[in-house]
C-alpha cells in the first residue's frame, strides 16, 4: 500500500498535537469529565455504600435550595468571602503596584529587599501561617490582644479615636468602614502580594525607556509620566495580576473551607459540590465582569 | 547673564539632589516597615523556639532568652523524624518539579509554536483551568483514584479496581497529565516564554536538519532556562508547602512535611505530655523553622537567578 504524502501543514498540526496530548488527556479526564461529575453530584443525594462506592439518587434542586433556605451558614460564608474578596482584590493590586515602582529603581540591598517581599509566598502552608499569627499576636502583647486591639497595641495609637474623628467630620461610613477594613488586614495583604510584585516588576521592565525619554523631553512631570506612561503600559499585566489574585483569594476562602468540611467531615457530597459551584460561579461572573471593565480600558502597545 | 544661568543650574540641582534624598527616604520607612511586617514574626518564632520554660512564663522576656535551650528542637526532630520525613518530602516535591517542568514546558511550546485544529478553544480551556479552583472538582477526582480503573484495564487483569489514596501515585499521574498543582499557569508562563522567542532558531534547525525532538530538547528548553527556573522554583515551592491534595490523596505524613507539622503540637502534648499550651506552642515553633530550612536554603541558593529570570520568563509577553 502506497503511504499518504502529508503536506507539512499536516505534519506540523499533529507534531502540535502530540506536543499538547499529555495535558489534554489530563483535562479531558480530570478537569471536564470533573466538572459534568460535579454538576451531577449537586442534583443528586449521595450515599456512600459499604465498600468504597457511592449511590446517587437525582433529587433536582433540593441541594441548591437547602444551602440558600435552610443551612445555617451558608448565605452568610459567601457573602462574607465574596466580600473580603472585593475588599483585597484592589488593595493589593494597587499596593504590588506601588511596591513593583519602588523596588523597580536601582538601590543598595535591592536584592535583599525583594527576597523578603517574596518570602510570604515561600511560607504559605496552613501551619506555618498559624504559627505566623500566633507569633505576630505575640509580639504585639499576649495571646488575648484581638486584631484590633493589635494595630493600636504596635503604633501605640487609638485606631476607633481616628474613625470616630473622620466620621464626624462627614466621610461616608462605606468609604471610612473600606479603609478600616483595609489596614485591619495589612498583613494579609502585603503576605498575598509577593507574586503580584514580582509580575508588576517584570512588567516595568519591560517598558521601553526611551518612552520615559520621550516624556522628559516633553517636559513632564513624574506624576504625569505616571498617569501617561507606566500607568498605560503596565495595564495587561493588571489583568494577569487582578486573575491571579481572585483565584487565589478564592482558594483560601472561608466559603471552599465550608465545601471542603460538608464533603469530608459531615459526609454530605451533594451539597458540597452545590456549594461549590455556587460559589465557583460567582467567582466566575465577578472575573468576566471585572476582566470586561479593565480590558475596555487597556491600551495594548503591539 | 552667564552667571545667573550657572546660579540657576545650581539651583535645580540642589532642588533635584533634595528630592532624590527625599524620595529615598520615603522608600526606606516603607520598605523597612513592610520589611519589619514581613519579618517580624518570623524573629518572633525563631526567638521563642530557643525559650526554655521559664522564658516562656517570664513577662520580662522579650525576644531574648535568659536560658537557651535547644530541647524544642531536640523533640521535635525527634518527633517529627525530620531528616528522613524531609529527605522524602524533598524527593516527593522534586520529582514532581521534575516531571512538571517537563510536561507544562512541553505543552506551553505546542501551543506557542504550532497551529492546528481547534488551539483557540484549547488555550481557552488552559486559562479555564487556572480560574477554576481546584475545590470545584475534588469530589470526582477523589471518587475517581478511590476506584481507579482507567479503560477496565485494572479489572481486567488484577478484578477489581484499585485503591490509589493514601499513596503518592494520584500526584504523579494528575502532574504527568498536566493537571498537577497550579498546573494551568506554568503552561500560560511558558507559552508566554516561547512565543517571545524568535523564529529563526528553529528554522535554523530545521535546515540543519535537526528532528523536533532533538529542537524542542536541545535547542528550545535551553533557551528556555529563565523560565525553567521560574517554574522549577514556584513548582517545588508549592508542593513542598501544599497541604490540599495530600490532604484529599491522603497522603502519608511521612513523606509530606508540610502535613505532618500540622499535627506535631497534638502528638508532642500527647506523647511527651507536655499538657500545657503555651509550652507545647515553643515546640511547634521549632517545629516550624525546621519545615522552613530546606525550602528557604534553596530559594537563597537560588534567588539570584529566580528573581533576574522571572523578569525574563515570559509571565510578562
Amino acid at each position: 500500500m502506497k503511504k499518504k504524502k502529508m503536506s507539512l501543514t499536516t505534519k506540523r498540526s499533529i507534531t502540535g498535537y502530540v506536543f499538547i496530548l499529555p495535558w489534554l488527556a489530563g483535562f479531558l479526564i480530570f478537569y471536564l469529565r470533573s466538572l459534568i461529575m460535579t454538576a451531577n453530584f449537586s442534583l443528586s443525594e449521595i450515599t456512600v455504600a459499604v465498600g468504597g462506592g457511592y449511590d446517587s439518587k437525582f433529587v433536582g434542586l433540593q441541594n441548591y435550595l437547602y444551602a440558600f433556605r435552610a443551612h445555617g451558614s451558608f448565605k452568610q460564608v459567601l457573602t462574607t468571602s465574596v466580600g473580603n474578596m472585593l475588599i483585597d482584590v484592589p488593595l493589593i493590586t494597587f499596593f504590588s503596584l506601588l511596591m513593583a515602582m519602588l523596588l523597580n529603581k536601582k538601590f543598595k540591598g535591592r536584592t535583599l529587599v525583594r527576597a523578603i517581599f517574596f518570602l510570604p509566598v515561600i511560607m504559605n502552608s496552613a501551619a506555618i501561617t498559624a504559627a505566623i499569627d500566633m507569633s505576630r499576636q505575640m509580639l504585639a502583647g499576649g495571646l488575648s490582644a484581638s486584631s484590633a486591639e493589635m494595630a493600636g497595641a504596635a503604633s501605640g495609637v487609638n485606631v476607633m479615636y481616628y474613625v470616630e474623628m473622620f466620621s464626624s467630620l462627614g466621610l461616608p461610613s462605606g468609604v471610612l468602614d473600606y479603609i478600616v477594613a483595609a489596614v485591619a488586614r495589612i498583613n494579609d495583604i502585603i503576605s498575598a502580594s509577593g507574586v503580584q510584585i514580582i509580575i508588576f516588576i517584570a512588567a516595568l521592565q519591560s517598558i521601553p525607556g526611551s518612552m520615559y525619554e520621550v516624556a522628559k523631553i516633553e517636559g513632564a512631570t513624574a506624576y504625569e509620566t505616571f498617569w501617561k506612561v507606566t500607568f498605560p503600559m503596565v495595564m495587561p499585566h493588571i489583568i494577569t495580576n487582578v486573575v491571579y489574585t481572585v483565584v487565589d483569594n478564592f482558594a483560601n476562602s472561608e466559603i471552599v473551607e465550608m465545601a471542603y468540611d460538608t464533603a469530608f467531615t459531615e459526609v454530605n457530597y451533594g451539597l458540597s459540590s452545590a456549594m461549590s459551584l455556587v460559589s465557583t460561579a460567582i467567582v466566575c461572573v465577578i472575573l468576566v465582569i471585572v476582566c470586561g471593565f479593565i480590558q475596555k480600558r487597556t491600551f495594548y502597545y503591539n | 547673564m552667564k552667571k545667573e544661568l550657572i546660579l540657576e543650574n545650581d539651583r535645580k540641582k540642589i532642588i533635584s539632589m533634595i528630592k532624590n534624598f527625599l524620595f529615598s527616604l520615603f522608600r526606606l520607612i516603607v520598605i523597612a516597615g513592610i520589611s519589619y511586617v514581613i519579618l517580624g514574626p518570623i524573629i518572633g518564632i525563631i526567638a521563642n523556639s530557643f525559650f526554655s520554660d521559664a522564658d516562656a512564663y517570664n513577662p520580662m522576656v522579650y525576644l531574648l532568652p535568659q536560658s537557651p535551650t535547644l530541647e524544642r528542637y531536640r523533640l521535635a526532630i525527634l518527633r517529627l523524624d525530620y531528616w528522613s520525613t524531609a529527605g522524602k518530602t524533598l524527593l516527593y516535591s522534586i520529582s514532581l518539579m521534575a516531571v512538571q517542568v517537563l510536561i507544562c514546558s512541553m505543552v506551553g511550546y505546542g501551543f506557542a509554536r504550532y497551529n492546528f485544529p481547534l488551539k483557540k478553544l484549547l488555550f481557552a480551556c488552559v486559562v479555564v483551568m487556572i480560574v477554576i479552583p481546584m475545590h470545584t472538582i475534588m469530589l470526582p477526582i477523589y471518587v475517581t483514584f478511590a476506584k481507579f480503573d482507567p479503560l477496565g484495564l485494572c479489572t481486567l487483569f488484577t478484578g477489581s479496581s484499585k485503591n490509589l489514596l493514601s499513596t503518592p501515585v494520584p500526584m504523579y499521574i494528575m502532574t504527568a497529565l498536566g493537571c498537577g498543582l497550579r498546573s494551568g499557569l506554568y503552561i500560560y508562563i511558558f507559552n508566554q516564554f516561547f512565543r517571545g522567542l524568535p523564529k529563526e532558531i528553529e528554522e535554523a534547525a530545521f535546515v540543519d536538519g535537526a528532528s523536533t525532538w532533538y529542537t524542542y530538547f536541545r535547542i528550545m528548553l535551553v533557551n528556555a532556562i529563565p523560565s525553567v527556573i521560574t517554574v522549577a522554583i514556584f513548582s517545588m515551592v508549592w508542593q513542598y508547602n501544599d497541604t490540599f491534595y495530600s490532604k484529599l490523596f491522603l497522603i502519608s505524613p511521612d513523606i509530606v512535611i508540610s502535613k505532618k507539622i500540622t499535627s506535631l503540637q497534638q502528638t508532642i502534648s500527647n506523647l511527651d505530655k507536655v499538657l500545657d499550651p503555651t509550652i507545647s506552642q515553643l515546640y511547634a515553633y521549632a517545629g516550624i523553622i525546621l519545615v522552613i530550612l530546606p525550602i528557604l536554603i534553596v530559594y537563597i541558593a537560588l534567588q539570584k537567578y529566580f528573581i533576574e529570570g522571572v523578569e525574563r520568563s515570559g509571565i510578562v509577553g
